[in-house]
């Protein structure tokens, strides 16, 4: 039977179990929306709706923060990529990883020390409020946006393979889907609701890759090398899949992009909106780095299933199967699940079916916590602290911040649906760099350089943003390349894919460049409050 | 300048005073807290970073190293990729105990007199 023949029936047995696929996965979104409205009944005042009112323990908010960053990208992209490219794939996971000890010893406790409801409330602590805290708005929404278009892609590549939707009206509409329910999540049940919502997906996407680790690990009698030499075997590349190499040491320029990921996949965690604000949900410091530690230990084992994962469905499934079902390797991991239970059988639907619902419940949970972070700097940033100059209440906060995301949650419908055939994991590492080059350079030099000033603090976001979604646009992600956005066309006279290696030291640069040549003395005082709040953790709310 | 107060925060804490603050921060005690979190935290971010940027490297350009096989088909990439496992999770845990025995009792005895006795 031709490999064709094979994909056609794999497409079929899902078809057949279409309706179990749907149960399961509309009993999720009746149970999330549940509690949504319970959370939402909870939400009264300003510090519920952006910070869950600051009483989750330091385990839900780990469990929570897991929840939030292992996206599509982690569970689809990167067993995907593993499946195509061996050991390459396996980069992404350890920068993945690694990136959370900048946040736990340089970030997290600090900015839960000195900041209330946003990343902005940092930086702009001791510079002028208005322009800092517009800039840190623009950012805060546009590293948002850029993984939001890497969820909703996600989404469509998953409900296409699963409903058998090929349609672009069809996709289009599941797309709108997941727009409306991210909107209802957020609007309604604020943090709380989306910290719940979280903390349900972890525990999810945990059980459903136990069991899908623990059923490859025992077709392999828990031998592991048995496990990688079978995968390269059927990889029909022999050793050269477990070595480094196969997609990135092609030539100088791939090896130079391999360089420039792995820095930003590093240094982008601690800059990630999403992620700073879930420090704010817990009662002190001391319980946001607990909840790092928590996260660091859910994240590392997620991460190390990700290699049975990856390499299980090299040694499983045919790579012309994996390639024919997405070519991005984006499905790999369900198709590996009905291999798992059995093509013909009952048994592999159902799995099929739980790691996809599973997978879906995995992009709602980022979308929610990409959402809220957008419309709560918006709110809280952009219309409290510059439009209404800091004269707004509580009340009027929340409203702009509802209103906020039925906008953010309408505009990233209309993206969504352009972007629906990009590769997933790589369009989250371009949010990695975009965060690496605009918001962690000013988030540091905030904390720990006497002398930053307004300027150098707007030359370091609006330049590391310039510049690294400039890079993007001229790079062979948007044009010039046949997986591109626009294949046709080619302005790509940059040649990496992501722009990290040249805008993150870009972004340093003119943070140290725009204080150095400001006219304007750094506020002495203002940072005597700054560095005794932040590390002491005097007056936090 | 005392009526210079910062605005009222929404729960109770009394705020100190810009003077109290850079008072605080130009003591002996504050200096301490300060040395004792920069020297642990600045130099093992260095460090867990260029162990990172090997990594990247020695992946990039030292293939025949990296496809060295250990054991069966364990080869040194791999060994080397958890590895950094398994330091991420020491150098988390080794912050913490720092953390809980160095720096907490020095914030807290800060924070309490300053919110406390002014």
């Amino acid at each position: 039977m031709s490999t064709a023949q094979q994909t056609l029936l794999a497409a079929n047995e899902a078809s057949e179990h279409r309706p179990l696929i749907i149960t399961l996965f509309a009993l999720f979104v009746l149970a999330t929306l549940g509690i949504t409205i319970w959370a939402g009944r909870q939400t009264k005042d300003a510090a519920d709706f952006y910070a869950g009112g600051r009483q989750f323990s330091a385990f839900q908010n780990g469990l929570a923060v897991s929840g939030d960053y292992m996206s599509a990208a982690s569970f689809l992209g990167i067993a995907g990529a593993i499946a195509l490219f061996g050991y390459d794939g396996f980069l992404y996971s350890i920068g993945f990883l690694v990136a959370w000890l900048v946040a736990l010893l340089l970030v997290a406790e600090p900015l839960r020390n000195s900041g209330r409801y946003t990343m902005g409330d940092v930086l702009a602590y001791r510079m002028r409020q208005r322009p800092v805290r517009t800039a840190a708005g623009t950012s805060t929404i546009v590293v948002s946006i850029f993984y939001l278009l890497a969820q909703m892609a996600g989404a469509g590549v998953l409900v296409s393979l699963l409903l058998g939707i090929t349609s672009d009206a069809g996709k289009i509409l599941i797309v709108a889907l997941v727009g409306i329910l991210m909107i209802v999540y957020v609007s309604i049940g604020g943090m709380k609701g989306t910290t719940w919502v979280q903390m349900v997906k972890a525990v999810l996407l945990i059980g459903g890759t136990l069991l899908i680790t623990f059923l490859v690990l025992l077709k392999f009698n828990f031998n592991i090398s048995d496990l990688l030499g079978t995968a390269a075997e059927n990889s029909g590349k022999g050793a050269a899949f477990l070595e480094p190499g196969l997609q990135y040491g092609a030539t100088g320029t791939s090896k130079l992009d391999f360089i420039s990921l792995g820095i930003a996949l590093v240094l982008g965690t601690a800059g990630l909106p999403h992620i700073l604000i879930r420090f704010y949900t817990v009662p002190n410091a001391k319980a946001a780095r607990k909840s790092v530690n928590w996260a660091i230990g859910i994240i590392g084992a997620f991460y190390l299933m990700t290699i049975a994962l990856g390499f299980g469905a090299a040694a499983l499934i045919s790579q012309d199967e994996i390639i024919a079902s997405n070519p991005s390797g984006n499905t790999a991991a369900p198709l590996l699940a009905l291999h798992l239970g059995g093509v013909d059988s009952a048994w592999g639907a159902i799995l099929l079916a739980t790691i996809s619902a599973v997978a879906f419940a995995t992009i709602l949970a980022v979308v929610a916590g990409l959402t809220l972070a957008s419309s709560s700097s918006f709110a809280h940033d952009i219309y409290a602290n510059v439009i209404r100059k800091g004269q707004a209440s509580g009340a009027e906060e929340v409203r702009a911040a509802r209103w906020a995301t039925v906008f953010i949650g309408v505009i990233s419908i209309g993206l969504g649906a352009l972007a629906r055939d990009l590769n997933v994991a790589g369009l989250v590492a371009l949010a990695f760099a975009v965060a690496a080059s605009a918001n962690l350079p000013t988030i540091l030099y905030s904390l720990f350089w006497k002398r930053f000033t307004t300027q150098g603090a707007l030359w370091s976001i609006y330049g590391g943003l310039i510049v690294a979604v400039g890079l993007v646009l001229f790079s062979p992600v948007v044009s010039g390349d046949p997986k591109a956005m626009f294949p046709e066309v080619d302005f790509a006279w940059f040649p990496l894919k992501n722009p990290g290696i040249i805008s993150i030291p870009f972004g340093f640069l003119m943070g140290w460049l725009g204080t150095v040549l400001s006219k304007e003395e750094p506020d002495v005082k203002k940072y005597a409050e700054l560095e005794v709040r932040s590390l002491t953790g005097t007056g936090a709310h | 300048m005392a009526t210079d107060a910062p605005p009222p925060s929404k729960e109770q804490h009394k705020l100190p005073s810009p003077e109290e603050f850079s008072e605080v921060q130009e003591s002996a005690e504050f200096g301490e807290l300060r040395r004792s979190y920069r020297s642990f935290a600045f130099p093992l971010t260095v460090a867990f970073i260029a162990w990172y940027l090997l990594y990247v490297l020695l992946s990039n350009y030292a293939g025949g190293l990296m496809g060295t096989k250990l054991f069966g088909n364990i080869n040194v990439a791999f060994v080397l990729g958890v590895a950094q496992f398994v330091t991420t999770f020491l150098i988390a845990w080794w912050y913490s105990k720092h953390a809980a025995a160095k720096l907490d009792p020095k914030a807290e005895a800060i924070k309490s007199r300053m919110e406390g006795g002014a």
